[in-house]
């Protein structure tokens, strides 16, 4: 009887593997991951998504990141993922290192440990992985045994709370410095430097590379910062982000991996754009990936074939920030239309402006009678949606859900933010007020004979979170009682409305927010208690069942860190910030004057009506460089 | 037109539960461009049916899909392109077209066989030769099953068919019909636990070898396997 192979070669037992939920997510060898013989590269990169695999496996950055190194002959690029709890408790027990999922090597064998940050709950999960890895927590404690753990997305644009950590980080988009940085690794390992020698190289030399061990931050009384200088000849004072000005020609994944298990973003990801040219006032996002840069409708048709024949996805999405403002959207919309009726592949749409071309697109992609509209107004008054400067007026608000509810749909979703700048009682109240004119609408206009049974109204509302390069980062944040509060003045308001009962009132837990506020804003004091309330047990702070609000608040104690001074505490005009030395392109005077208009009620333009002067151009592309009505201010 | 795909499973892919190896298939399908029939509707999915789900942790060289395709360049290429886009693990090892009225892999499940082999370090049920007819011998073998609604005690006895040693492994034929199915795991640990034997969990393997259909009288039965039925074309 001849029995097929059931060796096992993994990093984890039978035993182990069967006593855990979900076993595929540690067993590595998915359709187009990548096998390359260790002894054959000169490089090993671990990259890391600092929480449970099928949310680190819906990331596109990582998939474009290990599609990239892994075109690097030299390179061997893997993945690990944190383990879920089960496996974390076990692996602690039983004294087991953490490993990448191709080799199921141990982590600590690699060069580089990239870490991708992009949300700031993940990071007790950054010290889980480092922890299980056996590197030791703190980067000053680390030897010539341990990999250069390097941290680069969207939360590296504030990595102080996190720089103790970190070797490195990388400022910016991935796709520009990693060979040269990788180049340098490899001169100075084959000189036989040591890691110190490497970090003080790659500072020089390679721009969007910061070390903080190379830096020193000095403080005034009022615990503000003083100064922040390099300690190191030929260190950049300020850092400047790294930018692809072609997307085009920048490397994109064709053959990305497709997991065994449902993972959250379970499809294929088309990535149309980068930037935004809307300027939403709350929004850090719009800021730090400026300049607009589009991807041309050739290079994403025939992008979207390929994947699609390389991977079997059954979906395809779009991804990018305000997509109704790719300028070929029509066109791209129509081209997915037709490959994915052909190919039997559903068409997953991001939230586009709800206008005619879209409600005509979501009819023919979707159930209109199971499927919502969403309007993101963030603020009920036009006041605040003033002060936010979001675009979107009740006219067309409303005009669209006529729209809409004359196609055929009854179901709304709508978005907004508690404790945004200037709010006042009259703000929140508009909020269902608005509601109910839109609940009031469908009732309006269409006869009974015509209506898909009672419209249904989701109200969502976030809490406000002031981050750094947006004109909010002077703003004071809202404490955890103002929070509720005004949750409950909003669910009072829409009990009061006429078409309460058809109106649905979600709000978001305020603890989790308030600490998101200190870790976005915080400086180097709060790796002391982000390293505190781990040692306590403080893990997957992003899953609310884990998220452990009282051992957070003994940390700070602990550390004799207030947290109020990162939230609460209005920010003065000249303050010199924890993130000040990163240059994102916009300029801090920009982001001073948008914060003065806030204030004053005054709407800005987007990049396409007119030029703000944000400081983007001078990465030379873009937006910043098409024609426009209203030229340079 | 309908056909019927036989395939292995080992390796690390055992770790892969029965939903993601249809998805698995549902995408292997698409990249390796077969002519797949699809539902209507505004999610359409591929018309495809599995014999029987296999438990988490189990290896196996008797897995069946039958699968509706609108055109074909034969058998061989079929079972070509199929092959070319499965990672080590998933092996496609036979396709056959069923005929128009043939009953879906589902329904027709009356029984599978099972090896159970000693791993790490290689062992051998041997030793055991002399237990296996008096097991068989019990007039009833009784496992509690947790269900929904709490725990019941089943007789397996009457769906044990066969048993005996093959190379060392211990192996056995059984119901696994929707209504009488028996886990393989619940006849190695009362086996076990009569013969005395002192085999941890993880020291063994359990194989799946083959399934089979019911084409004889519940008197004189005739096990065929799931493959037996359709050609190759």
């Amino acid at each position: 009887m001849q029995l097929p192979d059931f060796e096992n070669r993994l990093a984890l037992s039978d035993e182990i593997l069967m006593s855990v939920e979900k076993p595929a997510r540690y067993i590595g060898g998915e359709v187009n991951a990548v096998q390359k013989d260790k002894s054959k590269v000169d490089v090993r990169f671990c990259m890391c998504f600092p929480d449970v695999y099928e949310i680190g496996m819906s990331h596109l950055g990582i998939q474009v990141l290990y599609d990239m190194f892994n075109r690097y002959e030299d390179v061997w690029c893997e993945r690990v993922y944190s383990p879920w709890v089960d496996l974390d408790k076990i692996m602690r027990e039983q004294n087991i290192p953490l490993f990448a999922l191709e080799s199921q090597d141990p982590v600590r064998a690699f060069d580089f440990l990239g870490i991708t940050l992009q949300y700031e709950m993940c990071y007790t999960n950054v010290l889980q992985v480092l922890d299980l890895s056996g590197i030791p927590l703190l980067a000053k404690d680390r030897t010539t045994m341990d990999p250069i753990v390097i941290g680069g997305g969207p939360c590296t644009y504030n990595p102080e709370p996190i720089a103790p950590f970190f070797d490195m980080f990388y400022i910016g988009e991935g796709e520009t410095v990693y060979r040269q940085l990788l180049d340098i690794y490899k001169e100075e390992k084959a000189a036989g430097k040591n890691r110190e020698d490497f970090l003080l190289r790659a500072a020089r030399e390679v721009t969007g590379i910061y070390v903080p061990s190379l830096y020193e931050t000095t403080y005034k009384q009022d615990k503000t910062i003083a100064s922040f200088t390099p300690t190191a000849e030929g260190v950049p004072a300020r850092i400047r982000k790294e930018i692809v000005m072609d997307l085009d020609k920048a490397p994109y994944p064709t053959n990305p991996i497709v997991p065994y298990i449902k993972v959250t973003q379970d499809r294929v990801v088309l990535e149309i754009q980068r930037g935004c040219i809307r300027g939403c006032r709350f929004c850090q996002a719009g800021q730090i990936y400026r300049p607009v840069r589009e991807k041309s409708l050739d290079v994403l048709k025939q992008y979207a074939l390929e994947m699609l024949a390389g991977t079997g996805q059954e979906e395809i999405s779009l991804n990018s920030l305000s997509s109704s403002d790719y300028s070929h959207l029509e066109e791209l919309v129509d081209f997915l239309m037709e490959t994915c009726r052909e190919k039997k592949v559903n068409i997953s749409l991001p939230s586009l402006r709800i206008d005619a071309f879209s409600l005509d697109v979501m009819s023919k992609v979707q159930d209109v009678k199971k499927s919502s509209l969403t309007f993101a107004p963030e603020a009920g008054s036009q006041r605040l949606r003033n002060v936010i400067n979001k675009g979107l007026t009740e006219e067309v608000i409303l005009n669209g859900a006529a729209l809409a509810f004359t196609g055929g749909w009854s179901r709304v979703k709508l978005y907004f933010m508690l404790g945004l700048p200037t709010e006042t009682e009259e703000d929140i109240r508009q909020i269902a007020e608005l509601s109910n004119k839109i609940a009031a609408l469908y009732y309006e206009l269409l006869p009974k004979e015509k209506r898909s049974g009672p419209v249904q109204i989701v109200v969502s509302t976030s809490f406000f979170v002031p981050k750094p390069f947006t004109p909010f980062q002077w703003a004071k944040m809202c404490t955890k009682e103002e929070f509720l509060q005004k949750a409950s003045q909003t669910k009072q308001a829409i009990c009061g409305q006429l078409n309460q009962k058809r109106i649905k009132y979600n709000w978001h837990e305020a603890d989790v927010s308030v600490m998101e506020g200190i870790f976005a804003r915080g400086d180097q004091k709060v790796a002391d208690v982000i390293l505190r309330a781990y040692q306590k047990g403080c893990i997957y702070d992003a899953w609310g069942e884990y998220f452990n609000n009282a051992l957070w608040m003994d940390a700070f104690a602990e550390c004799g860190v207030d947290p109020d001074f990162y939230t609460v505490r209005e920010r003065y005009a000249k303050e010199i910030f924890p993130w000040d030395f990163l240059d994102c392109g916009v300029r801090k005077d920009f982001l001073a004057r948008e914060w003065e208009c806030a204030q004053k009620e005054e709407v800005t333009p987007n990049c396409r009506v007119q030029c703000q002067g944000c400081g983007a151009l001078q990465f030379g592309g873009g937006v910043c460089f098409e024609k426009r009505e209203g030229g340079c201010v | 037109m309908k056909i019927r795909i036989k395939f292995a499973k080992y390796g690390a892919l055992r770790f892969i539960g029965h939903l993601d190896v249809m998805r698995f298939f549902q995408k292997a399908i698409r990249r390796a461009g077969i002519d797949v029939a699809y539902s209507t509707g505004f999610s359409p999915h591929q018309i495809m049916s599995f014999a029987a789900p296999l438990g988490v942790g189990i290896c196996s060289l008797g897995e069946y899909m039958d699968v509706e395709i609108c055109s074909h360049q034969g058998g061989e290429d079929l079972q070509k392109r199929l092959s070319g886009v499965c990672p080590y693990g998933i092996e496609i090892l036979d396709v056959k077209l069923l005929p128009e009225k043939a009953p879906n892999a589902m329904a027709s499940v009356a029984a599978a066989t099972y090896a159970v082999a000693v791993k790490n370090p290689a062992g051998s049920f041997d030793g055991y030769a002399g237990v296996l007819e008096p097991f068989m011998a019990q007039e009833q073998i009784l496992v509690t099953k947790e269900t929904k609604r709490g725990s019941v005690e089943v007789d397996i006895r009457p769906g044990i068919y066969r048993l005996w040693l093959e190379d060392g492994a211990l192996c056995f034929m059984v119901d696994a019909s929707s209504s009488g199915n028996v886990r393989p795991d619940f006849v190695t640990r009362q086996f076990l636990h009569f013969a005395g034997a002192n085999l941890p969990n993880n020291r063994l393997q359990t194989i799946r070898l083959e399934i089979w259909m019911q084409e004889g009288t519940p008197q004189q039965p005739n096990f065929q396997p799931l493959d037996a039925i359709g050609e190759r074309f």
